[in-house]
C-alpha cells in the first residue's frame, strides 16, 4: 500500500507548480490552466485523505470543487473573449486600465 | 536497507503510484513552461488524466470517471475551444513588466516546497482505512443526507455561471466586432434561404 | 521481486489478454466490414451500383483500400505542427477501442477445453460512467488533428467539433438517466443480466425490470441518445466536422489518405461500434433474445445483430437527411434536446418515486 504522505508529497509539488505558474506566466488562459492546476492538487489531497480515514466526506469535496471549478472555466472564459474583443490581446499586463 | 529487501517491499501499487507521479509532474511542468497556450492546455489534460488514474489507486473510481469526463472532457474542451477561438499562437514578449517575477520563481517555489513539506511531516501515517469509501452508492448518501445544501448552493452556482457567462459573452451590437459568428459561420454564412425562398416561388407559379 | 511476481495470477492476465485481442480485432474488423456495408448500402439508396469490382460483389474492397493506405506516401505538411499532427490519430484511436472492452457480447458460454468463459473482457460498478468518461476523449484527437494541420478547413473542422462534442455530450450523458433509475446499476453486465425475463425480451425499452409503467422515460431517453450519439460520431445529419462540401475534409483535410488517414477513419468506425453496443447493452437487451437461456452461443448472434440494425441506420440516415447548418444544430441541441432530456429525467424519477 502506497503511504498517504507520498500523495501528499505530489499533492504539494503539484500546487507549488501552480503557484509559480500563475507567478511567471503572463498569458491569462495560462494563468487559468495553473489555477485548475492547483485545485486539482487540492483534489488530490482531499481524495487521499477520504481513503485514509475512510470518510466519504473528502470526496463529496472534491466533487463540489469540480462544479465550482466548471463554473468558473465558464465564467472566466467568458471574460477572456469579452477582453480580447475589447483589447485584442490576452497579455494580463495589457489590462490595467485602472492602474494610475 | 539493501537492494533486495527495497525490491521484496516493492508492491505493483508503488510502481503504478512512482509512474503516474513522475508523468503527471512533467505534464504539469510542462503547463507552466510552454509558450503555445495549446501546449499547456494538452499538458494540463494529461495531469487531469494521470491524477484520475491515481484517484483509481485510491479506491474513489466514481470521482475518477466524474475527473475524466468533467476535466478533461468537458473543461478542458472549453479551454482548447477559446485557444483555438482566439488563434493563440506563440505568446509575444513585447512588453513584459515583470521581467523580475521570473527569476524570483525558483528561489519562492523552493522555500514553499519546503514549507509544504515541512508541514506534510508533521501529519503522522493513518493506516489504510479497512472499508474505503467511494462507491456511488455512499458518495450518493453522503451527498443528499449531510451535504445537501452545499449541492444544491454549487447547482444555483451553476445556474449563475451559465447566465453570467452568457451575459459576458454575448455581443452588446451587432456593430462589435463579431467574433463567434465569424468564426463559427464564416463558411456557413452564405445563407440558403433566399434559394429555398425563390424555388418556392416557382414551384407556386407552376402551381398556378 | 519475488512478492512482487508472487501477487500476479498469470491465468488472469493471460485470460485477458485473449479476450482484449478478441475485442480488438473485432474493433479492427468493423471498419473493414462496415465500410463495404456502407458503399455498397448508399449506392442502392441512391440507385447505382457502388464497388463491385474487387473479390466477388467487390468484398475485397476494403482490403483493397488498406493496402493502398499501408503504400501511400506519408506528407506532413510543411507549416504543419509535427508533434500534434503525429499524435492525432493514435489520441483519436486509443479512447475509441478503449470504450469496447466493457460491453458483454454474449452470456457465459462453456467453451471446449477451458470450461465457463464470461463474454467480456472486465466489469466494473461504474461501467456505464467509463464509457461515458473515455468515449469524451475522443474530441481531442479532432481537436488535435484540426489545429497541428495548420489550416483553415481544418482548424474549422476542430472549431466545430469541440463546440458539438460539448453540447451533445450533456443530452447524451442526460439520456441514459432513465435507464439507470430503472436498473439501479451503472454496471453493463448487471444491466444486460436484468432483462434477461420474459424469455429474453424484458428489453429496457419494453420496460425492463420495473415493468410498463418506465417505457415512456424510456423511449424518449433512447431516441434523445440516439440523436446525441450520431452528433457524437460526427455522422451525417450532423457531421459538420468533415462536412465534405463545405470544408473539404474538415479537420482530416491534411492527411493525405496515408496511415494516419486510416487510423482517423478507423476510430470514426469504432465510434460509431461502441455507440451502437451502447445503445443495445442499455435499451434492447444486450444479447438477451429468444432462445438464450437454452443456447447460449446464441446470445452473441442477437448482440451482432442489434448492433448490425444500428450500423444500418446510420447509413440510412447518411443516405437519406441532409446536414444541419451550425446555428441550427447548436439550437436543436441546446433549445430542444437539453430540455427534453432534463424533463425526461423528472419523469422517470417521478414514475419511479410512483410504481417502484
Amino acid at each position: 500500500m502506497v503511504p498517504l504522505s507520498w500523495y501528499l508529497a505530489l499533492s504539494a509539488v503539484l500546487f507549488t507548480i501552480g503557484v509559480v505558474g500563475v507567478i511567471i506566466q503572463r498569458n491569462i488562459i495560462s494563468l487559468f490552466m495553473c489555477i485548475e492546476l492547483m485545485l486539482n492538487a487540492v483534489n488530490l489531497t482531499l481524495v487521499a485523505f477520504s481513503r485514509f480515514l475512510g470518510d466519504v466526506t473528502g470526496q463529496l469535496f472534491v466533487f463540489i470543487v469540480m462544479t465550482v471549478a466548471a463554473a468558473e472555466a465558464a465564467v472566466g472564459l467568458a471574460i477572456i473573449i469579452s477582453l480580447f474583443r475589447s483589447r485584442e490581446t490576452i497579455n494580463v499586463d495589457e489590462a490595467d486600465l485602472l492602474r494610475l | 536497507m539493501d537492494v533486495n529487501t527495497l525490491l521484496n517491499t516493492i508492491e505493483i501499487s508503488h510502481i503504478l503510484f512512482l509512474g503516474f507521479a513522475a508523468l503527471c509532474v512533467v505534464a504539469a511542468f510542462n503547463v507552466i513552461l510552454q509558450h503555445n497556450p495549446i501546449y499547456s492546455a494538452l499538458a494540463l489534460i494529461i495531469v487531469l488524466c494521470t491524477l484520475a488514474a491515481l484517484f483509481v489507486t485510491l479506491y474513489a473510481p466514481f470521482i475518477a470517471a466524474i475527473q475524466v469526463l468533467v476535466y478533461a472532457g468537458a473543461i478542458m474542451v472549453l479551454f482548447i475551444f477559446v485557444i483555438m477561438l482566439l488563434n493563440v499562437r506563440e505568446e509575444e514578449s513585447k512588453t513584459d513588466q515583470q521581467k523580475y517575477l521570473k527569476y524570483l520563481a525558483v528561489p519562492f517555489f523552493l522555500a514553499m516546497l519546503g514549507e509544504v513539506f515541512a508541514v506534510i511531516k508533521t501529519v503522522g501515517a493513518p493506516p489504510a482505512s479497512a472499508n474505503p469509501p467511494g462507491t456511488v452508492e455512499s458518495i450518493a448518501n453522503g451527498m443528499f443526507t449531510n451535504y445537501v445544501l452545499p449541492f444544491e448552493a454549487a447547482s444555483v452556482l451553476i445556474l449563475m455561471a451559465i447566465v453570467g457567462s452568457m451575459l459576458l459573452a454575448r455581443r452588446e451590437s451587432a456593430a462589435d466586432t463579431n467574433l463567434i459568428e465569424d468564426a463559427l459561420n464564416a463558411a456557413n454564412r452564405s445563407t440558403p434561404m433566399p434559394a429555398i425562398e425563390t424555388v418556392r416561388e416557382i414551384e407556386e407559379e407552376v402551381a398556378a | 521481486m519475488s512478492s512482487l511476481l508472487n501477487s500476479i495470477d498469470f491465468r488472469f492476465v493471460i485470460e485477458s489478454l485473449i479476450k482484449v485481442a478478441a475485442v480488438f480485432v473485432l474493433g479492427l474488423l468493423s471498419p473493414v466490414s462496415m465500410n463495404w456495408i456502407e458503399r455498397r448500402g448508399l449506392a442502392f439508396i441512391q440507385n447505382r451500383l457502388g464497388p463491385n469490382r474487387t473479390g466477388p460483389f467487390g468484398l475485397l474492397q476494403s482490403v483493397a483500400d488498406g493496402i493502398k493506405f499501408l503504400f501511400k506516401e506519408d506528407i506532413t505538411p510543411l507549416e504543419a505542427n509535427k508533434w500534434l499532427y503525429t499524435l492525432a490519430p493514435v489520441v483519436m484511436v486509443v479512447p475509441a477501442f478503449m470504450a469496447t472492452i466493457v460491453y458483454p457480447i454474449g452470456p457465459t458460454v462453456n467453451l471446449p477445453y477451458i470450461g465457463p468463459t464470461e463474454l467480456y473482457v472486465t466489469h466494473f460498478n461504474i461501467g456505464l460512467l467509463y464509457v461515458m468518461a473515455v468515449t469524451s476523449m475522443c474530441v481531442y484527437g479532432i481537436v488535435m488533428a484540426g489545429w497541428g494541420s495548420n489550416s483553415k478547413y481544418s482548424l474549422l473542422g476542430g472549431l466545430r467539433s469541440s463546440a458539438q462534442m460539448i453540447s451533445y455530450e450533456l443530452s447524451l450523458s442526460l439520456s441514459v438517466i432513465a435507464v439507470v433509475l430503472m436498473t439501479g446499476s451503472l454496471d453493463l453486465v448487471e444491466i444486460v443480466k436484468q432483462q434477461s425475463g420474459w424469455g429474453g425480451m424484458r428489453w429496457n425499452i419494453f420496460g425492463g425490470s420495473a415493468g410498463v409503467f418506465m417505457i415512456l422515460p424510456v423511449v424518449i431517453g433512447f431516441f434523445i441518445y440516439l440523436i446525441s450519439a450520431i452528433a457524437e460520431t460526427n455522422r451525417v445529419p450532423f457531421d459538420l466536422p468533415e462536412a465534405e462540401t463545405e470544408l473539404v475534409g474538415g479537420f482530416h483535410t491534411e492527411y493525405s489518405s496515408s496511415l494516419k488517414f486510416a487510423m482517423l477513419f478507423m476510430a470514426e468506425y469504432v465510434n460509431m461500434l461502441t455507440v451502437s453496443m451502447l445503445a443495445t447493452t442499455l435499451f434492447f437487451g444486450g444479447w438477451n433474445g429468444p432462445g438464450v437461456a437454452q443456447i447460449p452461443v446464441l446470445g452473441v448472434l442477437y448482440f451482432f445483430l442489434k448492433i448490425g440494425f444500428f450500423m444500418l441506420l446510420y447509413i440510412w440516415l447518411r443516405g437519406t437527411l441532409p446536414r444541419l447548418r451550425y446555428d441550427q444544430l447548436m439550437n436543436f441541441g441546446w433549445k430542444f434536446l437539453l430540455p427534453v432530456a432534463l424533463f425526461n429525467i423528472v419523469l422517470a424519477a417521478v414514475l419511479g418515486v410512483i410504481f417502484l
